[in-house]
């Protein structure tokens, strides 16, 4: 087993790095140009040579990625071509906000999509499974900015029971955990958890009607189990294949909604990469993108692992 | 035991009508008067010192935690402002050697850390963006004010109290770059153990307003300086949070619930909504121009004037205010006739498709012999107002005179790049006309950067390539020209021979509009993009 955590840990450079490869020359290859992150639009071409020297923008491009690779193996991503500032500040403070955003989403998602699966599945053919499968339909179908808008319209312009926007009444940085704070987090929280419920859903609906059609499930009943008691078999069964599709899921979440985080000017990932694409902004869209995918990755090893703990019959070597 | 003031008031009898306009009264005394302002950026600009995000960022974190020393009046609405004294009472050219100009400095100025404003401190600040040899140079702040500054060639402390600028060559118009230099406290950056990463947290300036707080990309919070030099510019109110929304429908919206107690740049549909909630909309001639800057190169058919007049008279420009919910002015000139620098085209811009038609017809072309062309548009971002739908109403009107115009739409930071290369560049291979919407705050922005074949792309953004003697000939002479006045002349008149050679196509002026809170009382909106947040109550 520590072996196979050696094995995944080291797999996991070559992906960073090929991540950040990609990323750079992807940004490279895009029109545009890093130095409108720096300098006014009209700024005359004798300015914008001296600035793209200042920031070193004019070398080769192997030695701009060699430069910032042998900083970020140092731990420092560099500063934002657009703010100045330290990348890793951005991103600590964006990924926190991320986070929080993210593990509501997934609590809600993944509590509501487990549970309406699980109705499915048992009542499978009833009106009950038409309804769940069809709130698993309309989550994975509906556009989430277009509902975070109408539960904007409806809950904070119509009603006026929750705020529309941002990230607490002062901000992300005096974030606390009361009424105050955490009514922000409702809209974002719920327009973000409807795609995870679907899938979650669905793919609980499939494994536990599988499973309810096994031998095992029959010997049970056989043995005079009751429902909880099946239920607890079943459950156990379908842990591993469901927390692999919640593992993805937060993942995915982890990687910030640009267009939910837009819609609701929560600064996240997803509201700095939004910024950071428009403007250019090379050292964020490269720091927020290896992080994100070392977490990504770090969060399937995870999974990975749980799973085995879950099922002793899935080996790892 | 903790007994609140209601309580010991009531329990004493006191609780009564006088009393109760006795704890108002003192409520009223102590309560702190605060807005709360949704702004269309991603980030708060940058607060060292100059900020960055172009010139709609100097009304947030420029003009007031700090003061330029030539200032421009921003608290009249009904006309055009003016430059006026800021940290600099006066300031003159040399008649001996007009590109050395003396400021003398304002007595009695402390910055927001106590220190004095005095002939060190505008010298180490010009250091501080112009000599990258110094030991305080900011790349960043340097980056935003450097082209800012093009004529400046050097500086020099004169004495305790007065300083020295040289230009690079005479230039009349140089006050206009000072507007965009801001002044802030060398004591404050050697207290801070001479970060600028710290001083952009607690920065220090001469200004109205102090930063009290600042949550990068989410909000600023701004509070009233007692001890301001200026009782003009005095703020009404105590604070000013800046909350950052970059999305209108999401600014919009925050209005709506009361999150925020006024926005700029509303959602144009939501437009409706917003006053029927009992909000107000203000807006003002802005100086920006969303226009097509065509190609005067050889081979483009924009050579022939005849084509340019017509492109500009097929435009219903009414119709495209009415696309923009009203809220733009249509354009007959690069700047407003409310402008000094407008003066009296012969060409008169105007809606009047027959003559267009008749135009392009005897250019050779009509609706079934088109002449076609390819323009490079942006199909978005800051000043581009709504870009495509704008682009593709003007594209059916022309077609239907005989101009088949394609477009290649690409991101506005893409734009930039091109506008910056010019016309000539190998990527503009087969584009005739770029859509950048321009700033066109002063003479130097609105004209001569333009239009001046020393400007012509890459050096400046004479994108077209157009050279034109007699325009050369009067800009030179306007920045030759120190009576103000004079200035004003020679400029109206290169805008009329710009408008009547029809160098750009002119279609709508932004009125950058702003929509106030029923508790907003008080916002005047100055005809420029600097706005002056201490006219807030």
């Amino acid at each position: 087993m520590l072996l196979y955590l050696i094995r995944r840990i080291l797999y996991a450079i070559p992906i960073a790095l090929a991540v950040g490869l990609v990323c750079f020359m992807l940004v490279q290859i895009a029109p545009g140009d890093p130095i409108n992150a720096i300098v006014p639009a009209d700024a005359p071409q004798e300015v914008v040579e001296q600035v793209r020297r200042d920031y070193g923008l004019d070398k080769p491009l192997p030695v701009q990625f060699g430069i910032w690779l042998s900083r970020v193996v140092q731990g420092d991503l560099g500063r934002s071509l657009a703010t100045g500032r330290p990348v890793t500040a951005d991103l600590v403070s964006a990924i926190g906000n991320t986070l929080m955003l993210a593990l509501a989403a997934a609590g809600i998602g993944f509590v509501m999509g487990s549970i309406l699966g699980t109705i499915a599945a048992v009542f499978r053919g009833s009106w009950l499974d038409k309804l769940a499968v069809g709130f698993a339909a309309a989550g994975v179908s509906i556009p989430h900015y277009w509902l975070g808008m109408v539960m904007v319209v409806l809950f904070s312009v119509t009603l006026n029971w929750l705020p529309a926007m941002g990230a607490g009444p002062g901000g992300s940085g005096s974030w606390a955990w009361d009424w105050e704070h955490i009514k922000y987090l409702v809209l974002p929280a719920v327009t973000l958890s409807v795609i995870p419920m679907g899938i979650i859903t669905r793919t609980v609906r499939g494994v536990v009607m599988e499973l309810l059609n096994q031998d095992f499930v029959t010997t049970l009943r056989g043995k005079g189990l009751r429902r909880g008691g099946i239920a607890l078999h079943v459950v156990k069964n379908a842990a591993p294949s469901v927390l692999a599709v919640m593992g993805l899921q937060l993942g995915y979440l982890m990687g910030g909604s640009i267009l939910v985080e837009t819609v609701f000017s929560w600064p996240g990932t997803g509201f700095l990469l939004n910024s950071a694409i428009f403007q250019r902004d090379l050292p964020v869209l490269q720091g927020t993108i290896l992080v994100l995918a070392i977490f990504f990755v770090a969060l399937n090893l995870a999974v990975d692992l749980i799973q085995t703990a879950l099922d002793p019959r899935i080996r790892r070597a | 035991m903790n007994l609140s003031r209601r309580a010991l008031l009531g329990a004493t009898g006191l609780a009564t009508l006088p009393s109760g306009l006795i704890i108002s009264e003192a409520q009223a005394q102590t309560a702190e008067r605060v807005l709360r302002y949704g702004i269309s950026m991603a980030d708060i600009p940058l607060t060292a010192g100059q900020p960055d995000r172009g010139a709609g960022a100097y009304q947030f974190t420029g003009y007031t935690i700090y003061d330029p020393l030539v200032a421009w009046e921003m608290d009249v609405a009904d006309r055009p402002g003016k430059l006026v004294p800021g940290l600099a009472t006066s300031w003159e050219a040399d008649p001996a050697d007009r590109k050395r100009w003396t400021l003398k400095l304002r007595e009695g100025v402390k910055f927001h850390d106590g220190s004095a404003l005095d002939a060190d401190a505008v010298i180490w600040n010009f250091e501080k963006v112009m000599n990258n040899q110094a030991p305080h140079f900011d790349q960043r702040q340097a980056a935003q004010v450097r082209p800012r500054l093009p004529s400046l060639a050097s500086w020099k402390k004169l004495d305790a109290m007065t300083v020295e600028l040289t230009t690079k060559a005479v230039d009349s118009l140089f006050p206009y770059q000072l507007l965009w230099f801001l002044v802030s406290s060398p004591a404050q950056y050697e207290k801070l153990g001479r970060s600028w990463d710290r001083f952009a947290s607690e920065p220090s300036g001469t200004g109205p307003f102090r930063l009290a707080r600042l949550v990068p990309r989410e909000r600023a919070e701004l509070v009233k300086n007692t001890a301001y030099w200026n009782p003009d510019r005095m703020p009404k109110v105590d604070r000013v949070v800046l909350v950052c929304a970059p999305d209108a429908v999401t600014r919009s919206n925050a209005l709506l619930s009361g999150q925020v107690d006024l926005i700029e740049t509303p959602a144009l549909d939501m437009v409706p909504q917003l006053k029927a909630a009992g909000n107000r909309v203000v807006e003002n001639v802005t100086p920006h121009v969303w226009n097509y800057h065509l190609s005067m190169l050889e081979g483009s058919p924009w050579r022939d004037l005849r084509l340019r007049q017509a492109a500009n008279l097929a435009i219903n420009r009414d119709d495209i205010v009415a696309l923009l919910g009203g809220l733009a002015k249509p354009a007959t000139g690069v700047v407003d006739p409310a402008s000094p620098w407008f003066g009296n085209p012969s060409f008169k811009v105007r809606y009047d498709p027959d003559e267009a038609r008749k135009l392009v017809q005897a250019a050779g072309f009509s609706p079934r012999n088109p002449m076609k062309t390819r323009f490079l548009i942006a199909t978005g971002g800051s000043g581009q107002m709504l870009s495509m739908p704008m682009n593709e109403f003007i594209q059916q009107a022309w077609k239907e005179i005989g101009i088949e115009v394609e477009f290649q739409p690409v991101e506005l930071e893409v734009l930039y790049t091109a506008w910056r290369n010019g016309a000539a560049h190998e990527s503009m291979r087969g584009i005739t006309a770029n859509n950048v919407a321009y700033v066109t705050s002063d003479p130097l922005y609105a004209l001569v950067r333009f239009f001046h074949s020393n400007q012509v792309a890459p050096v400046g953004v004479n994108w077209s390539h157009a050279r034109d003697a007699e325009t050369d000939k009067l800009i030179d002479q306007a920045v030759q020209s120190f009576d103000v006045a004079e200035q004003d002349r020679l400029m109206a008149r290169v805008h009329e021979r710009v408008v009547d050679q029809a160098l750009l196509v002119f279609v709508v002026h932004d009125t950058n509009p702003h929509v106030l809170g029923r508790n907003v009382r008080n916002y005047t909106q100055a005809q420029h993009w600097f706005q002056d947040l201490t006219t807030l109550a």
